[in-house]
């Protein structure tokens, strides 16, 4: 009996309407946990490098984490994984709430999609029953309507659906792949959409095995316990109304203008009350303590749920208050866009058509009220219709297609994806390292165990790591003792410090722990759920493999260095590695190239950022190293940049500008 | 007390709908607290508790499994409360032939809520103890009953008897037993 895993995997073939149940390997659990560390290997293994994210080729990959479907507490997370259109490279992507504990038990950890349906199609999942579904009567319908229509044809409410919108259908970049109250961005919904794969439905009702059961669920439901009583997991905003930390140090606009003294008592007063008035409660995802989805109904809009920073991305972007976002959150949810992308893409563009860049006639009809305008937008790009084919494809590509000085305005952006809107004074020397090398592509994505910011007193930091038990090693408190400015911290504990931090997500993400009781609470307060130490022994009772926190660490540094691997294939290299040019007001080219060659080495990646044959065998990655070799790529040939797409599938466009 | 009268202890679960989060640990605790051996598997599909839910329209019920039931009701109600429509199957604990809530989902056979009925007996049934919201609460409380009324001891006979009248109501099993007699 395979224990917390189910040790098959579903292959769907569009192409041909292949359906296949396979049986894994059971080493690949050792090896690479699950979640998206068994959705890196077989990315490695069957995607070739040269394979076009619009491919049949491409594999789409719903992955349930290892601990989804057991009774760790939080373990919710589904990932999603493929390459991706507007980085090409590997897609990183979860979603919350019930879809990967479904599959589970259905009986498969993840479902595999290769090919590409001639017609618009859905996959219909139930346990051992699997059908490729004709879905033309869903086409152009919103997230959430198609997953209330598909369970209604199914006679079904216990149906767990994820589905794109029109945007994906579209092959919109930014597109997400939605279920329930959750949401899957960065990559793979225009790959869904190009596979012609509208949704997925699936429904189980098989039993998931755990090697230990009665301690692990003894263990389990005191973790439950902890977790909800924990102030510092969680999502902070469900609960604390002061949001001055976005308002006030994040950019507004198009990543633009920081407004200090934005937040106010009144304005807290008022945007409470507005929460309050229109929300109808709180939710979790499967088997979570914690309530981090706000859903709110808004008067002649779809109910929607929001959750933390994604509450602010449209009014920030457009320089609006609350009801704002709250007016179009329920809109672009059920086209399917993500929240955290798009509203700097329409930012961008109204920035080009005020700097004389883009004109009056790129936008025919569009109204003057800014508000309008963004739905007017939202509509252009969901449909790529006239200047929202261009838009369509995010801001680095847009901005290369429109040219005419438009590559000047995508200053936000990182290996071609949008990052968080903020542009700061002086280098935070972690943080330099984690956006530039980060693989996740955002940054809520990477940092999250080391605190972002040193505490003012000696006492508040001495309180501070006096029950620091998430420290992988008494270094850390050290470090974050000594530090007094943020500029001011060593290479060797950046390097660390970044390592650690991205160990934890590495870790949540093939587990499918939530990163807001894991990887990213340890900034605020050091007190997550799951840390190093105590991860192992939940590893140990559900798998029945024996773990402790050197396995784990290598583990995720196999993990870590594989998603490199299958990266560096596809052509990453240190120039790619660049935080935008105004992230920081002072920059200094010669201490961050010393600290990213300093970084470089300490993760045994060579000086292009190449992880070395070395590096690679001592983790097991033989196989990779081989391949670097054959390929040449240990001496440094380069690999293919992805191009842009269109409306129509495969069509290149030229640069307009150009 | 008056003579006649004792008290028995009455277990409720306070159900607050208000506080559902729709997180299921209710399901996914219950069903492994019945799994043979203790905790062996997970599987909501066993438990004896679901959560009833309908994001779309914010409704989240959980419901507990009570009798097994052969026939659905003929007419149902739909009850709107604050707003938002319920079916009457909504708050229904029955194992019924309508859906597919409490039942084995191999061999199809009831399930019903024991109150995890334990030796060593538990503080609270395990739906509440990993509820931690509170929208499951557990009380205990005293119900005065007329111990005049004593239970009556059924013979085998009767045993059969009753199941036959429950399944073919009073009225068939007295025509039945009427025409056979006449033989």
């Amino acid at each position: 009996m395979r224990y917390a895993e189910r040790g098959y995997n579903l292959e769907i073939d569009l192409s041909r309407g292949g359906i296949e149940r396979v049986e894994t390997d059971p080493r690949l659990m050792e090896l690479y946990l699950g979640g998206q560390g068994t959705a890196a290997k077989l990315l490695w293994d069957r995607v070739p490098p040269e394979a076009e994210p619009f491919s049949p080729e491409n594999l789409l990959i719903f992955s349930s984490g290892l601990f989804n479907g057991t009774p760790v507490p939080a373990a919710t997370r589904t990932s999603v994984n493929t390459f991706s259109p507007q980085t090409s490279l590997m897609a990183h992507s979860l979603m919350g709430s019930y879809f990967g504990v479904e599959m589970k038990h259905a009986g498969y950890d993840k479902i595999v999609i290769r090919g590409k349906s001639p017609d618009l199609v859905y996959l219909w999942i139930n346990n051992g029953k699997v059908e490729i579904r004709d879905a033309t009567h869903l086409r152009g319908k919103g997230t959430q309507e198609t997953a209330a229509l598909i369970k209604e044809e199914l006679h079904d409410a216990k149906v767990q659906v994820a589905a794109i919108g029109p945007a994906g259908e579209n092959r919109v970049y930014m597109a997400s792949i939605d279920h329930s109250h959750a949401s899957a961005a960065r990559g793979p919904g225009p790959v869904m959409g190009d596979k012609g794969l509208k949704a997925i439905a699936v429904r189980g009702t098989q039993d998931i095995h755990t090697a230990r059961p009665a301690e692990l669920f003894e263990i389990c439901l005191r973790l439950s316990k902890e977790l909800y009583d924990n102030p510092n997991v969680g999502d902070w905003m469900a609960t604390d109304e002061d949001d001055s930390f976005h308002h006030d140090n994040f950019s507004w606009g198009n990543a633009r203008t920081r407004r200090k003294d934005f937040w106010s008592k009144e304005l807290q007063g008022r945007w409470t009350r507005l929460k309050y008035d229109h929300m109808d409660r709180q939710t979790g995802c499967y088997n979570c303590p914690k309530k981090c989805h706000n859903v709110i109904s808004w008067p002649g809009r779809q109910r929607f749920s929001y959750k933390c920073y994604g509450k602010d991305t449209y009014h920030m972007a457009a320089y609006q208050e609350l009801d704002f976002s709250y007016d179009i959150l329920g809109v672009a949810q059920e086209l399917g866009l993500d929240s955290y992308s798009t509203p700097q893409v329409i930012a961008f563009a109204l920035e080009l058509l005020e700097a004389g860049i883009l004109t009056d006639q790129d936008f025919p009809g569009m109204p003057s009220d800014v508000r309008k305008r963004y739905f007017y937008l939202l509509d252009k790009i969901t449909r790529r219709e006239g200047i929202g084919d261009i838009l369509a494809n995010g801001v680095s590509w847009a901005a290369r297609q429109i040219g005419k000085g438009a590559e000047k305005y995508d200053h936000n952006t990182v290996k071609k994806f949008e990052q968080l809107p903020i542009k700061l004074g002086k280098v935070n020397p972690p943080y330099f390292l984690m956006i530039a090398t980060g693989e996740k592509m955002s940054i809520t994505q990477i940092e999250g165990s080391f605190p972002q910011d040193p505490l003012p007193t000696m006492e508040q930091r001495q309180e501070f790591v006096k029950n620091w038990a998430a420290v992988p090693h008494e270094k850390f408190k050290e470090w974050f003792l000594r530090w007094e400015k943020r500029n001011e911290i060593s290479n060797e504990a950046s390097c660390a410090i970044t390592d650690w931090n991205e160990a934890m997500h590495y870790i949540d993400d093939s587990l499918g722990l939530c990163g807001f009781v894991s990887s990213f609470r340890g900034q605020f307060g050091g007190k997550t759920g799951y840390h190093v130490w105590n991860i192992p022994q939940l590893i140990s009772l559900s798998t029945g493999l024996d773990f402790d926190k050197d396995k784990l660490w290598k583990t995720f540094q196999r993990i870590r260095t594989l998603v490199r691997a299958v990266n560096v294939r596809r052509g990453l290299r240190r120039r790619d590695e660049r935080p935008p040019e105004d992230h920081w007001a002072v920059r200094n080219e010669a201490t961050e190239q010393k600290l990213l060659g300093d970084y470089y080495e300490f993760k045994g990646w060579n000086s292009d950022g190449i992880p070395t044959k070395e590096t690679l065998d001592q983790l097991g990655l033989n196989y990779v190293s081989d391949d670097f070799i054959k390929r040449g790529i240990l001496t440094g040939n380069g690999g293919a940049p992805s191009r842009e797409t269109s409306k129509e599938k495969g069509e290149q466009i030229e640069s307009r500008g150009a | 007390m008056k003579s006649g009268l004792k008290t028995k202890i009455v277990k409720d679960i306070r159900v607050d709908v208000d506080k559902c989060t729709g997180c299921r640990s209710c399901e996914m605790a219950c069903s492994a607290f019945h799994a043979v051996p203790k905790y062996s598997s997970l599987n909501p599909a066993r438990s004896r508790i679901r959560v009833i839910m309908d994001e779309t329209k914010d409704i989240y019920v959980p419901i507990r499994a009570g009798e097994y039931t052969q026939a659905e009701c003929t007419g149902r109600n739909l009850y709107t409360i604050n707003g938002k429509e319920y079916t009457e199957c909504s708050f229904c604990p029955s194992s019924c032939p309508s859906r597919d809530y409490f039942k084995e989902p191999d061999s199809g056979l009831p399930l019903k809520c024991d109150m995890c009925e334990d030796e060593p007996s538990l503080v609270e049934p395990m739906c509440v103890q990993a509820c931690q919201q509170d929208a499951l609460i557990y009380i205990e409380r005293e119900e005065v009953v007329d111990e005049q009324k004593k239970d009556v001891k059924l013979d085998d006979m009767e045993i059969v008897f009753d199941a036959l009248v429950k399944k073919h109501g009073k009225k068939r099993v007295l025509d039945t037993f009427a025409r056979l007699s006449k033989r």
